[in-house]
């Protein structure tokens, strides 16, 4: 009658990455038939690529029962673009683009404002506004609870109201496998399947699965600006201090964002043992070479309660 | 930034194949406000090497500590609010992993507000730390959180007596808490049936004695550090030869040549050629394939997500429960569970929640609270004494009787964890209002279940029925005469009710009367009295009328209070 005192047989042990993958799918699954219209949200990177595979994984052999959606803020590399909709072939998924077109039209870029306003109306108001015009009711994001202190206080199912807003004060429960999908019209929930997996988990995963990702992540030769220990992409001319030149130097993307705010490091991994074996070596964090997030403490607080991912 | 620290040449098969022998370990910690639970896990952190340089910038020069010294709480304390006022709100989720296993960490708040913030932290774990704080020795909050650990079958407690620096290391005080601690855990395993398995070990989170290096200062102790005892606690293993419990997703048809069910295994295994029985329904079939994205397989055990295709078409749909025919679970409409309250409102008796088990909700009502269990102490009683309670507050614990709307397939939680847990759900706030725990299960005739189940599914979904009719179906039970049964009837069909009357004295008029409501209908089910004047109840909901008078407005009322004029969602049942 007691679990404890008996010893049972044990299943063969599966490895840490099968039990992620495993709990992923599930989530997946329970979102597909318990939302109305439910959205991945595919941001082209690596979280995002091991996210598509894995909702391939979660329906097979029926396709994706949810369409794809990118948030183009004009200012993502061209690699990425192209890239993201050879994907979206190739998986056979349906692929929709949203953009602030208002405001892009009016020269927004971090530059010109600073970077919280930036984001705040290429990232997220096109983004709350993607969702408002398709009536989205959950949205799946490739985030997870390692990346950033206050990602790690998120639920799986994180409650939105009918602003978009998260109040991290007052999260629902969220117990075991079950997850409170009800929500009232309006309110939303983003979903995270890759809460509890790592970045170096996400790298030994694609390269276990052999998931495609963007070349950016590879160190290559390419131009950018060097001020200090950074390296900014010239991918815009408005980057350029007046007179500026840029500089070839190996180096690579350890996550990828939009170019102005992306800095670059100078890295010899050209493959993906490469990458995982550079991880092991990292001392900083995959956001340090953002921008956005440490400008402020608590900066991706404040963000996510305005409704960014 | 980039100066590999690693031996060349790495090897990245090596460096794999020893990652891929890892084990995995979740646990959470727990305990009263400012023990220090954020404190050890930061130091935990910090000791492995877990943390990144610019994270440990970022806290640089502080919190609450002394000048010079990290406030490790801050690597955890995720939001601003948590900075602000210095304790934890709501739990943050870290993980680190040594040359032997993985963990994933649930640092919870000891603030008794958030208990329910514990909770969920403790539901996945496979133990827990309790920290202690040597000068203030077990308190409430420490009761209460073992207690939770417990009922949510944790099943090692490793009992962190902390700030041992504040008490000069002091001996006699860590074994007079591990005394007082060990008696405690002996009245709470009797209550919850749930033995935990303890191990004590005295810390200071703060300066890391023994919690990832041995500490100098406590020479007397001779036992294992934090981090030694976290390596050698048994993973999280499943148990192969447990009865397969496998609940349906999705249903997954690309095409008329594949129909398969989707879902992941919740416990035991399941090859090729295994006989399975799909409950609440009772039929049975046999597993053809196994399919994967990655090809077949010749067996799945939990907690794999796979793909089932039997070897005929039986009616399977999201939220049956697929398990071994040989050991079914128990089907039921009557439970007996704890409840674990974590709503700002009171539990209400007799009203309805949704019950989300498994893979589908039901409606459910608290029919009987037998007790609270009293996890502080008063005058007149002693912690884990069990009072009798009208209702269950924020953070309150007591044991209940549920009745379901319809049956669902169950397991004693201590048996099957994921099949002997549910939630409640308020319909009309959305929230989750209650963590469940199965402790005893009503079975019901096998041949009434498939009944039951078969009356809700089928070809026409209730969204569709409401959509058609501008209603849900039910049953209507009249009780008064003939002249104003009919006065009933008249007015709902004048406003487009779509009617069946049947006579309750009739033989099969109560089985009828339950199909017909499944389809849609609302049903008069008129018992004929000799009275002046004539009861109309639906669900908990009712209404009397005379001879005289008006009915359309109150029938109105009646339908909307009973839930019948709301439109079902896409995966609701009928409520
Ligand atoms: N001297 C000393 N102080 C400690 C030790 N551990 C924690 N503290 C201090 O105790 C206070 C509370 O620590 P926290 O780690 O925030 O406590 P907590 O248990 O996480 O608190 P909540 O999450 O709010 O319940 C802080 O000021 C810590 O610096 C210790 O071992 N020795
Ligand atoms: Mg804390």
């Amino acid at each position: 009658m007691n679990a404890v005192s008996t010893l049972p047989e044990t299943a063969p042990k599966l490895s840490h990455l099968r039990q992620l993958e495993a709990e992923s799918i599930h989530i997946l699954r329970e979102v597909a038939s318990e939302f109305e219209r439910p959205v991945m949200l595919y941001s082209i990177g690596k979280d995002s690529a091991v996210m598509l595979r894995l909702a391939q994984k979660a329906f097979y052999p029926a396709p994706i029962p949810f369409p794809l959606l990118h948030i183009d803020t004009g200012f993502k590399f061209r690699e990425m673009l192209d890239f993201r909709d050879r994907m979206a072939r190739q998986v056979g998924a349906e692929l929709l683009v949203w953009r602030n077109e208002p405001a892009i039209a009016a020269g927004t870029n971090p530059i010109a404002l600073d970077t919280k306003r930036c984001c705040g109306l290429l990232k997220t108001q096109a983004l709350l506004d993607g969702l408002r015009h398709y009536n989205f009711d959950a949205a799946f994001g490739g985030a997870r609870r390692d990346e950033e202190k206050s990602r790690a206080k998120e639920r799986i199912y994180s409650f939105r109201d009918s602003a978009g807003q998260w109040d991290p004060k007052n999260q629902r429960p969220e117990l075991w496998n079950l997850y409170n999908a009800r929500i009232h019209p309006g309110e939303s929930i983003r979903v995270f399947p890759l809460s509890n997996w790592t970045e170096m988990d996400v790298w030994q995963y694609i390269h276990l699965e052999n998931i495609p990702v963007v070349d950016l992540y590879f160190a290559r030769e390419r131009p950018m600006y060097v001020r200090g220990d950074a390296l900014l992409p010239t991918e815009q001319s408005f980057m350029a201090l007046p007179g500026e030149k840029p500089q070839m130097v190996r180096c690579r993307l350890r996550s990828l964002g939009c170019s102005p705010c992306t800095g670059a490091i100078r890295s010899d991994a050209a493959t993906i043992p490469d990458i995982i074996a550079e991880l092991i070596s990292f001392r900083s964090s995959e956001r340090a070479n953002r921008v956005i997030d440490h400008d402020q403490e608590g900066s991706m607080e404040l963000k996510k309660r305005e409704g960014y991912f | 930034m980039t100066t590999p620290l690693i031996e060349s040449p790495f090897s990245l098969d090596d460096f794999m194949a020893a990652e891929q022998q890892k084990d995995l370990l979740r646990f959470s910690t727990a305990g009263s406000v400012d023990d220090g639970k954020s404190t050890l896990i930061g130091r935990l952190l910090y000791d492995t090497r877990s943390v990144y340089e610019d994270q440990v910038r970022s806290i640089e020069g502080k919190g609450t500590t002394a000048p010079g010294q990290l406030d490790f709480a801050l690597l955890t304390d995720g939001l601003r609010a948590e900075r602000e006022q210095g304790i934890t709100i709501d739990v943050a989720y870290r993980y680190f992993s040594t040359s032997r296993r993985k963990f994933i960490i649930a640092d919870t708040p000891g603030h008794e507000q958030y208990t329910r913030n514990m909770a969920t932290g403790s539901s996945t774990a496979d133990a827990t730390i309790v920290l202690i704080d040597a000068r203030k020795g077990v308190l409430p909050q420490s009761r209460r959180h073992a207690y939770i650990a417990s009922l949510l079958g944790v099943r090692h407690l490793l009992v962190a007596v902390n700030k041992m620096d504040l008490v000069d290391y002091s001996r006699e005080r860590f074994l007079a808490i591990q005394s007082d601690f060990t008696t405690l855990l002996d009245q709470i395993a009797a209550d919850t049936g749930n033995p935990v398995q303890p191990h004590f070990l005295p810390v200071s989170a703060l300066l890391g004695d023994n919690v990832v290096h041995r500490s100098a200062s406590m020479p007397w102790y001779t036992g294992p550090s934090l981090i030694e005892l976290l390596e050698s606690l048994p993973a999280s293993r499943h148990d192969a030869a447990a009865p397969l419990r496998f609940a349906v997703q999705r249903v997954l048809r690309p095409d008329a040549s594949f129909r398969g069910f989707a879902g992941q295994v919740a416990s035991g295994s399941i090859r090729p050629g295994d006989s399975i029985t799909a409950l609440p329904s009772g039929r049975t079939a046999r597993v053809a394939r196994i399919a994967t994205f990655d090809g077949d397989l010749d067996r799945a055990h939990a907690p794999l997500s796979v793909t089932l295709v039997l070897d005929r078409e039986i009616d399977i749909s999201r939220g049956d429960l697929l398990v071994s025919t040989s050991s079914p679970a128990t089907i039921t409409t009557d439970l007996e569970a704890s409840l674990v309250w974590m709503d700002a409102h009171d539990l209400v008796p007799g009203r309805r929640y949704l019950l989300k088990h498994a893979s589908h909700i039901v409606p459910a009502t608290v029919t009987a609270l037998d007790h609270r269990v009293l996890l502080e102490e008063d005058a007149h009683h002693q912690t884990l004494d069990h009072i009798p309670a009208a209702t269950l507050s924020l953070n309150q614990i007591g044991v209940a009787s549920l009745r379901l709307l319809r049956p669902i397939a169950v397991d004693r939680y201590r048996d099957h964890r994921l099949t002997g847990s549910f939630i409640l759900i308020d319909p009309a706030t959305n929230s989750t209002v209650a963590a469940g725990i199965v402790r005893s299960a009503q079975p019901i005739p096998a041949s009434l279940a498939a009944h039951l189940a078969t009356s809700h599914s089928g070809p026409v979904s209730p969204r569709e029925r409401f959509l058609r009719w501008g209603h849900r179906g039910a049953i209507l039970s009249l009780t008064g005469p003939t002249s104003i049964a009919d006065r009933v009837e008249r007015a709902l069909f004048h406003d487009g009710r779509v009617t069946l009357r049947l006579n309750a004295s009739q033989e099969s008029s109560g089985s009828l009367a339950a199909h017909a409501a499944s389809a849609g209908l609302l049903v008069l089910l008129h018992a004929e009295t000799d009275s002046d004047s004539l009861t109309v109840a639906v669900a908990n909901h009712s209404l009397t009328v005379a001879e005289e008078d008006s009915l359309t407005r109150r029938l109105e009322t009646l339908l909307a209070d009973a839930g019948l004029l709301h439109q079902p969602g896409l995966n609701e049942y009928e409520i």
